[in-house]
């Protein structure tokens, strides 16, 4: 499930993924104002968009199964703020259509990030202008997410092994302590990236 | 707190991405000026070390469990700039790479966690320190009340984003999110303080790095992101603090006065001593509730700063942030 999430990339020669980068993060965000413009009650635009959707699934032979799960696992937070609208007067209508727009939106982004490197992404956004500084950290934070959430999880494990008694005041202090050691630790490595980095001839 | 797609419309999205890359451009042109370009590389460990941290688990009772949001740790470890320019990365890229968060709220999103949330927390940590001294104390201290007053204000920003879209009625989103995240705030304050308690402990020099240099440009900072912070609240809240009875009888109205009295248990239930029940309005109680649970976060966080101090750090002697640097002995 971790998996799933860290790296949102799923590897596949089809159509889809040879398609240029620019193209399909142009029509995915393209597909996301639409939908979201679209008047609440424009049931058949939804369709067509949902069957659009469907067929560039079918396309780029992404695993049903995968996708599917990657839905189920995201909706919850969708739900939780759709649920406040049920709370008001007229509430249900707008619920379902809050619902339809953000499940749309929610599988366009998750076609989007199955299909497309996020090293090309940011060439995207490099080549739009989007300030370097912005850019590089994007590329170093998703360069050593993993790392840093593997790091987090071991020295869970660590800690857990050697504690024995399950108290809530010590999870949370061993939690915390974990949390400032892995800032102490990404600090550290911060320093190393930076004389690598210059070693390989970046300059500010 | 993240807004997925399809719950602000046009208007408000284009006014909130519009403050978000203003936000992001002060916070870019600041730290391109004044930090060091060996830190640089920091801000995207940093935001990978707030993704990670925000995957660890702090049980709550009955098999819930909480985690970090992280901005003002983020904001008191690295100062308020780097800190905008942290979280907008982690939501950056939540957004487009997790779809956690949607694309035309992602404006939205950074104005709440990256703006309102840093700024906040970071003015309320300076102003508090300011009163209560240099101590290790002090700092625990601001850090709590930092904590939980930026965890508020962001959520209060989100309600007004969905009202103004007229997704979520104001009289129940405000109840519905203030009362929730004051609650969620007092979880915040704590892991942050035990957070920044450690790191104090582990490695005192790398919060003294962060420190402001004393000057000047960490208020004109400070006031740069105010004025954002100000504007959005202008733009997002101040239509309902005006037209707010007339929005409440509508709803009252609209709902007639039992369904009202029959909900509002159900909205305000985090906190039912708050709401006094002979009032009746949503909003004089949440008022209440929102200056009571101010004054009760803050003294929290004076007790919190208390146990976590050690006897002998809480006094005036030393550097500000206490303690001889210690080599970290767990590896």
């Amino acid at each position: 499930m971790h998996q799933l999430l860290l790296s949102p990339y799923h590897h596949r020669s089809s159509p889809v993924h040879r398609f240029p980068a620019i193209g399909k993060v142009a029509g995915a965000v393209t597909l996301v104002f639409t939908v979201v413009l679209l008047p609440r009650t424009a049931w058949a635009a939804y369709g067509a968009c949902g069957a659009a959707l469907v067929l560039i699934a079918a396309l780029s032979r992404i695993p049903a199964r995968r996708l599917a799960k990657k839905l189920l696992l995201l909706e919850p937070f969708v739900l939780g703020v759709a649920a406040l609208s049920l709370l008001q007067p007229g509430g249900t209508l707008v619920f379902l259509s809050m619902l339809a727009k953000s499940t749309l939106c929610l599988c366009s982004i998750v076609l989007l990030s199955s299909t497309t490197r996020f090293s090309d992404v940011l060439r995207v956004l490099w080549r739009l202008g989007v300030p370097p500084l912005l850019v590089t950290s994007l590329a170093l934070m998703y360069r050593y997410l993993s790392l840093l959430v593997d790091e987090a999880a071991r020295m869970h494990r660590a800690r857990r092994s050697r504690t024995f008694s399950p108290g809530r005041v010590l999870a949370w202090r061993s939690s915390a302590t974990v949390a400032a050691h892995l800032f102490v630790r990404s600090s550290e490595r911060a320093e190393r990236v930076y004389a690598a980095m210059c070693a390989r001839g970046w300059r500010t | 707190m993240h807004i997925p797609d399809g719950f602000v419309d046009g208007k408000t999205a284009l006014a909130a991405g519009a403050l978000a890359a203003a936000g992001l451009g002060v916070a870019l042109r600041n730290v391109r000026r004044s930090f060091p370009p060996r830190r640089v590389p920091l801000i995207g460990l940093a935001a990978a070390f707030v993704f990670a941290a925000q995957m660890l688990n702090f049980p709550v009772a009955g098999g819930t469990s909480g985690h970090l949001i992280g901005a003002v740790l983020a904001a008191v470890l690295l100062g308020p700039s780097a800190a905008v320019l942290v979280m907008g990365t982690v939501l950056i890229l939540q957004c487009f790479m997790f779809a956690d968060g949607g694309v035309t709220a992602l404006g939205a999103n950074i104005f709440n966690m990256a703006l309102v949330a840093p700024g906040v927390g970071y003015a309320v940590f300076a102003v508090v320190r300011r009163i209560a001294g240099g101590s290790r104390r002090s700092l625990l201290l601001a850090t709590a009340f930092a904590s939980w007053c930026s965890t508020v204000a962001a959520a209060i920003a989100c309600a007004g984003q969905l009202a103004v879209s007229g997704t979520v009625a104001w009289g129940v989103a405000l109840p519905a999110m203030a009362g929730v995240h004051m609650l969620i705030g007092i979880g915040e304050a704590v892991i942050t303080t035990l957070v920044i308690a450690a790191v104090a402990g582990l490695r005192p020099e790398l919060l003294r790095e962060s420190a402001p240099p004393e000057g000047r440009l960490r208020y004109a900072e400070l006031a740069a992101y105010g004025l954002l912070v100000a504007l959005g609240l202008a733009v997002f809240v101040a239509p309902f603090a005006s037209g707010r009875p007339d929005g409440l009888e509508q709803v009252a109205a609209a709902l007639g006065f039992e369904a009202t009295a029959a909900r509002a248990p159900l909205l305000a239930a985090p906190l039912p001593e708050y709401v006094v029940p002979g009032l009746g309005s949503g909003v004089s109680s949440t008022v209440i509730a929102g200056s009571v649970g101010t004054l009760l976060a803050f003294g929290l966080a004076y007790l919190l700063a208390r146990l976590l101090t050690p006897p002998g750090a809480a006094g005036r002697r030393g550097p500000p942030h206490g303690g001889a640097p210690r080599a970290s002995a767990a590896a």
